[in-house]
Formats: structure tokens, sequence, C-alpha cells
């Protein structure tokens, strides 16, 4: 599943555009603490948490997230999402809890790999 | 940017004291030139974590201080030098979850005790010189 087709879903607000939309998410990952999210983090994961400040930002990038997941509600300020439209990173919005978010990005990467499979 | 006589590129960073909100500017700068470089993904995404992880140290801890980065066909190199307090014990530093950040920078999600131990994992060679109220120096090597 590309950042563009979970961004279609519909189920997630859309905050701030990337630069690579049609990049295929690789994994889901969630963590909250930058340092940790900085050394684990998969490339190309869609990365759910609630820490929505400017070195998110930057971990984002310099990990190479293809997507940011805000969950709980939590939202970056204007400076911060000023800045996410101007490096082109992808950052989506929900209400719903970290675990949540998360899960339903997982079924969403199984059934469209399930359905790339049956072709 | 400039290239010496060797044809090596060199990049240079000041890099502000107590300004979160600038930290990993200069990573970003040096990840997007290696990018034009065509240095492979991998490495790019090693030199980024590595450096952004010193980067935020000398934020936190040092006052700031000065990046070197050098890259060459064989290897990118990164010094990253303070003038802040010195590290008492490198051993207990390098300890993952060991910390000694202040509780305002955990609070922007930093200080799990995991910068040292990260530079150390996404970079191949990384030596650390220091000296108790004069500073410190990281050197970190990242094969291409």
């Amino acid at each position: 599943m590309t950042v563009q087709e979970l961004a279609d879903k519909g189920i997630f607000s859309l905050a701030s555009e990337g630069g690579e939309m049609d990049r295929q998410i690789q994994a889901v990952f969630c963590c909250d603490l930058l340092s940790i999210a900085m050394g684990r983090a998969p490339a190309g994961c869609a990365w759910v948490t609630v820490m929505a400040n400017m070195n998110t930002l930057a971990v984002a990038s310099l990990a190479d997230a293809a997507c940011v997941v805000m969950a709980e509600g939590a939202k970056l300020d204007e400076a911060a999402l000023n800045k996410a439209k101007l490096q082109g990173i992808c950052v989506m919005e929900t209400e719903e809890p970290v675990f949540e978010a998360a899960l339903k990005i997982h079924d969403y990467m199984k059934n469209s790999s399930a359905v790339r499979q049956d072709i | 940017m400039r290239r010496d006589m060797d044809d090596q590129i060199v990049l240079e960073y000041e890099i502000s004291p107590d300004d979160f909100t600038r930290a990993g500017e200069a990573s970003s700068d040096v990840k997007s030139k290696l990018k034009q470089l065509g240095v492979s993904p991998e490495a790019v995404r090693k030199v980024a974590i590595a450096m952004y992880e010193g980067e935020i140290n000398m934020v936190i801890h040092a006052k700031g201080g000065k990046i070197t980065v050098t890259i060459t066909p064989e290897a990118i190199t990164m010094i990253l030098a303070d003038q802040g307090p010195g590290i008492p014990d490198i051993d207990l530093a390098m300890q993952a979850g060991y910390s000694t950040a202040p509780d305002a920078v955990r609070a922007l999600g930093f200080g799990a005790g995991m910068g040292l131990p990260n530079m150390k994992k996404y970079s191949d060679d990384m030596k650390i010189e220091t000296e108790l109220g004069v500073g410190t120096t990281i050197t970190m090597v990242v094969n291409v």
C-alpha cells in the first residue's frame, strides 16, 4: 500500500502532503520516544505517535519514514506544520488511539498485499 | 560546500545551543547533499541517524558546537566538536538507557539514553575524545 492509498482510505485526515505519496509503506512503527524511534523506526514505515513537535519531523525525515500518523488527536502546531509542508513530509491525523490507528494500517497493508498476490 | 585538493567534499556546520526547533537542520542538509551525490540510501540513512543523535547531544549537553563532514568516494566522516562539560564516564554514557538529560528535554521525547548507542550502532567506526571542563570530540565514519 502506498502513502497515497492510505490517505485515500479517508480514515485519517491529511495534515501535510508528502513529497513521495507513491512510496510503498513497508511497515508500521509505534513509538513516542524520539531517541528510540530514531534508532528503531524502519525505513519506509508509517510511524504512529502522539509526540507532535518539530523534532518528530526531523526524526521522521532522517530515519526515512514514509509518513507520520499523529494519533489520539495530537496535532502539530502551525510552525511545525509549515515545516512538514516545506520539507514534503506526509503527516496524517486521527483521534484514534495509537494501537487502533496502527492496527488499521496493518490490516490495510495485509489486504493490499493479499490482493497483489492474487493478480 | 567546498572541494579540497584531494577532491573530497567538506561541509561545516555551527550548531546553536538550546535551540530544539532548529536541531536536525545540519543533519537534514547533509542527508539531502548525500542523496544528490548518489550515495546509497542505506549509507545516507546511517549518516543521517548518527549525525542527528550527535547534533541533539550537542544542543542538550554542550551549548552547541561545530560539525565537519568529509565526503570521499569511500567513506563519510563526521567530526562533532564541542566545548561542553565533557563526559565523566564514557562506558556509563554508552549504556543504553543511561541519560543525564534534564526533564524539559525528556518532555520533547529525548533523553531515553539512546543517543550514543545509536551513534555507535549506525556508524562503522566511532571514536570519543573527551576532557572534563574542556569539551568532547566525536569522530564517526560511515563506509560507502
